[in-house]
């Protein structure tokens, strides 16, 4: 019973997991730039969740269309001012962008709120639920269900809205979106702001989880790369999934073997991945 | 039936639901030039990537002077003999024309000044000379279709495998080009299969002429008699507009 | 001038490179050790860029899990150092082996199932990482709690158990950056060079040109990491503490890369200009914002640099320098 506790909380944790993820792999997928970026970007929401509690006595999930918008505009800004122009760049000229634009970040963050690990009160951080033997934490269950709808609202978006539709019609084919008249430079702006607006309510959400500091960011940059390459980069149910395993893969190590030893077992997970099916787990071939 | 130096027996690729070559068999002689013509989407490209070992055909050989390379990767079918050209060029951007050269010279030597000496050579032979010590990246199209074949002709191959190379060039380019190949043929005793939709160029070239159509060899022969061939008019003529459209 | 013709320089670019080199030869004599020091980090970036640029500018195989080499051959030979006295510079043999090996296996796993681009460039993340975790659970190294090398105070410098002063180091780092120097230019002069070049540019075009493109790949990773961990052993031996978080640090592989980035990637005297210019920054940084006492700081000017080039020089600063000198390299 005890290892159903931990695999069902590694399950919810791991769906926050997964839409933050969402982010990079939506990103990736039209864009097709690897958003090097993405952990700082998901610490910034922490900070905004933060500060909207701080300031306006906000709980992290009201905060959620606050700092979802927020950094929507963000990535919006960011794509159209800065990004679009290195679409066609190499490789390794987009890294040092997006580098630079995370080193920044991480700096602001730093010189805003200092080096210490900051949190939220709950007055409900320690409630849970029992369901026969299993017991659920109530802030596990939010965050999961939290995600699970921001998820369905984005591929709601991309299926029932315009845009949404044009912006996949981009993803399959540049040119001929190009072609019959799509904005390609807007779309892939919105596209952006919408990986960032995923990053933005996973990190209220994982506020109701985490403590927060500016050096954890790259930890999230490459929690996120583990979880779209395990799914499949530009998966979206690939995303939501590898999330879900790495949740459940981080509990389960944590708690077996040590934990410090969970991130290990994600990174193996993900080489065995790569080795044996480069196009992730539910990526296309 | 050995005398021939590339011999295709039979070789299919199917792309999902398409058939894109379809049980095509034809030979090349040693020296002889043999064009491979058809419309557009005939399986001319298709036929070659099989030919260089960038695809794996689905059934069928290829032998290449009484070897058989069915299935070998493609720097395998180039050291076997096969220099090829693509129909979507590949620069190697950042390097200049002569170093391009060079790279494809370098499989007969490991020798930095003999490769340059036989780049030179070639350049001077296609006429990109003047253009040496350019970035590859700055040529204009023909002029990358000309890198390409140059590449592919430093490697010393047996036979040359020409993607639509003159396309895009004036009528008198197309000549100069034409006599370049014949020489070049005619000296070394090079083996040409060329696809072509310029049919000035072909026909002026060409010893003999096969032609695809949906993937299927509909006709082959000296190049008068596919000429008059009703089912090659057919096919044909109806694209022949479009054919002669330069960059097709 | 013998020397000038085998690097392919103009008399003008070989008359500032005697200069440089006569400069940089006297320097330690000139200022003090504060400034030796940072040198020192300067010949370090400089040494393991050239030794990433092989691998990513020649071979264009974007590695980012470089720190892993560096610890390979960091801990190898510290660790044979501690436990069997064994002499650093055989010691420094056996890193480089356990490099290239552990290098070639993962370019070989990789490539064989046709990882490449961005895929390739996580995997090397991962392995990083990875071995990172493992040796912080590697008792016989000293796991998270370091793995130290005894320090002791020599009246002189002992070049043979690479104990010594930071001068001693510097002149080290400088003979082997050279030697990086003038393998790479000798390298890109030969077959090797131009076939990694052409992997680079196309390799769809190199593999018809008759380049068996999976062995080039695996040579140039492996010689890269071997480079690597020749570097890695100075660093174990120079710093006398290993800490798996330091050592096998993203951020070092991060730092590995940057400097020839923003120096030029594939370019032979980009990495040294990077370095320079990346330590110089990163120092001032450091000693300006000691001034103003904001954590932060240092970092988002750090940023703002990095963004400045990227968005005025993205190709590097060397081929603009070069140009703006009239040093022309020859070739990129
Ligand atoms: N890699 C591929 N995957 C799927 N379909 C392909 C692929 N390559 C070619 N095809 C299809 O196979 C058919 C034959 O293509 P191919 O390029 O061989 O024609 P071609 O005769 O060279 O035409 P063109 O004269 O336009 O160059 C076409 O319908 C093409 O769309
Ligand atoms: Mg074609």
């Amino acid at each position: 019973m005890l290892y159903l506790n931990i695999i069902v909380a590694g399950l919810l944790t791991g769906a926050v997991y997964g839409l933050m993820a969402l982010g990079l792999s939506v990103i990736f997928g039209v864009v097709r730039i690897v958003n090097f970026a993405h952990g700082e970007m998901m610490v910034l929401a922490m900070y905004g969740a933060c500060l909207a509690n701080a300031g306006l006595g906000l709980d992290p999930l009201l905060a959620v269309p606050l700092v979802t918008l927020t950094l929507f505009l963000l990535g919006y800004a960011l794509q159209r001012g800065l990004i679009n122009r290195y679409i066609a760049r190499p490789d390794h000229e987009q890294f040092l962008l997006l580098l630079a634009v995370a080193t920044m970040i991480t700096a602001s963050l730093l010189m805003g709120f200092g080096p210490d690990a900051r949190n939220v009160q709950l007055g409900y951080a320690y409630d849970s639920y029992q369901i026969g033997a299993m017991l659920l934490d109530k802030v596990r269950l939010l965050a999961a269900a939290g995600a699970v709808l921001g998820a369905a609202a984005l591929s709601g978006f991309f299926r029932f809205t315009r845009t949404g539709k044009s912006i996949r019609a981009c993803a399959d084919n540049q040119f001929g979106a190009q072609v019959v008249g799509l904005d390609v430079k807007r779309l892939y702006a919105v596209t952006f702001g919408l990986g960032a607006a995923c990053v933005g309510a996973a990190g209220c959400l994982m506020l109701l989880l985490v403590d927060v500091q500016p050096y954890i960011a790259t930890d999230y940059t490459l929690l996120a790369f583990i979880i779209v390459i395990l799914g499949g980069l530009g998966s979206m149910p690939g995303a939501l999934f590898g999330g879900i395993l790495v949740g459940v893969s981080e509990a389960l190590s944590g708690f077996l073997v040590e934990p410090s030893f969970k991130s290990a077992f994600s990174f193996g997970l993900l080489i065995l991945v790569l080795l044996v099916r480069p196009q992730g787990l539910l990526g296309r071939a | 039936m050995s005398a021939a130096l590339l011999e295709v027996r039979g070789i299919s690729k199917r792309f999902r639901g398409l058939q894109a070559v379809d049980n095509v068999s034809f030979a090349v002689p040693p020296g002889g030039i043999v064009a491979l013509i058809g419309p557009n989407g005939a399986g001319k490209t298709t036929t070659f990537n099989l030919i260089a070992g960038a695809m794996v055909p689905d059934g069928g050989s290829i032998v290449l002077d009484g070897a058989d390379i069915t299935g070998g990767r493609p720097d395998q079918a180039c050291r076997a003999g096969i220099g090829r050209t693509f129909q979507l060029v590949k620069p190697f951007g950042a390097l200049s024309v002569l170093q391009n050269v060079m790279v494809g010279a370098f499989k007969a030597t490991a020798d930095r000044v003999a490769a340059r000496r036989a780049a030179w050579e070639i350049l001077e032979r296609l006429g990109l000379a003047e253009k040496a010590e350019n970035p590859a990246k700055t040529l204009t199209l023909p002029e990358r279709k000309r890198l390409e074949t140059a590449r592919a002709l430093a490697t010393r191959p047996k036979i040359l495998l020409l993607d639509e190379v003159m396309a895009g060039l004036r009528p008198t380019e197309i000549d100069q080009m034409v006599r370049a190949f014949a020489d070049l043929s005619r000296e070394t005793g090079l083996a040409i299969l060329l696809t072509e939709h310029v049919m000035r160029a072909v026909m002026a070239l060409s010893h003999h002429i096969v032609v695809l159509h949906h993937g299927q060899k509909i006709c082959e022969g000296a190049p008068e008699q596919v000429a008059r061939d009703p089912q090659v008019l057919e096919c044909y003529l109806g694209h022949a507009q479009a054919a002669e459209r330069p960059g097709a | 001038m013998r020397a000038s013709r085998a690097l392919g320089l103009s008399p003008r670019a070989a008359a500032a490179l005697g200069l440089f080199l006569a400069v940089m030869l006297l320097l330690p004599f000139l200022v003090n050790a504060y400034i030796v020091s940072v040198l020192v980090v300067v010949l370090f970036a400089a040494y393991f860029g050239q030794s990433w640029n092989i691998m990513t500018g020649f071979a264009g195989q974007l590695s980012l899990g470089h720190a892993l080499y560096v610890g390979l051959g960091a801990y190898t030979s510290a660790a044979l150092f501690v436990h069997f006295g064994l002499t650093p510079w055989l010691g420094m043999i056996a890193g480089m082996a356990v490099a290239a090996l552990a290098g070639s296996a993962i370019a070989a796993l990789s490539f064989r199932f046709r990882v490449g681009g961005v895929y390739f460039a996580l995997l090397t993340i991962a392995f990083a990482e990875f071995t990172r975790i493992l040796f912080d659970h590697f008792g016989w190294v000293g796991a998270t709690e370091g793995l130290f090398l005894p320090v002791a105070n020599l009246a002189h410098d002992d070049p043979v158990r690479l104990r010594g002063s930071p001068v001693m180091f510097y002149y080290l780092l400088l003979v082997l950056s050279l030697a990086a120097l003038v393998l790479s230019h000798s390298l890109l002069d030969r077959r090797v060079g131009y076939y990694w070049q052409a992997i680079r540019e196309d390799e769809e075009a190199a593999r018809a040109l008759g380049i068996d493109v999976f062995r080039y790949k695996i040579a140039a990773m492996a010689l890269s990491a071997a480079m690597t961990a020749l570097g890695g052993t100075l660093l174990a031996f120079y710093d006398n503490n290993l800490y798996p978080d330091t050592v096998f640090a993203m951020g070092r592989s991060i730092e590995i890369i940057i400097a020839p980035i923003i120096g030029g990637l594939g370019t032979l005297f980009g990495p040294i200009v990077g370095a320079f210019l990346l330590t110089g920054l990163g120092e001032t940084m450091t000693n300006l914002s000691t001034y103003f006492e904001i954590s932060g700081l240092k970092q988002w000017f750090y940023g703002a640099a990095l963004l400045a080039i990227v968005a005025l020089q993205p190709s590097g600063l060397w081929p603009w320098l070069s140009r703006a000198l009239g040093l022309w390299e020859r070739r990129r």
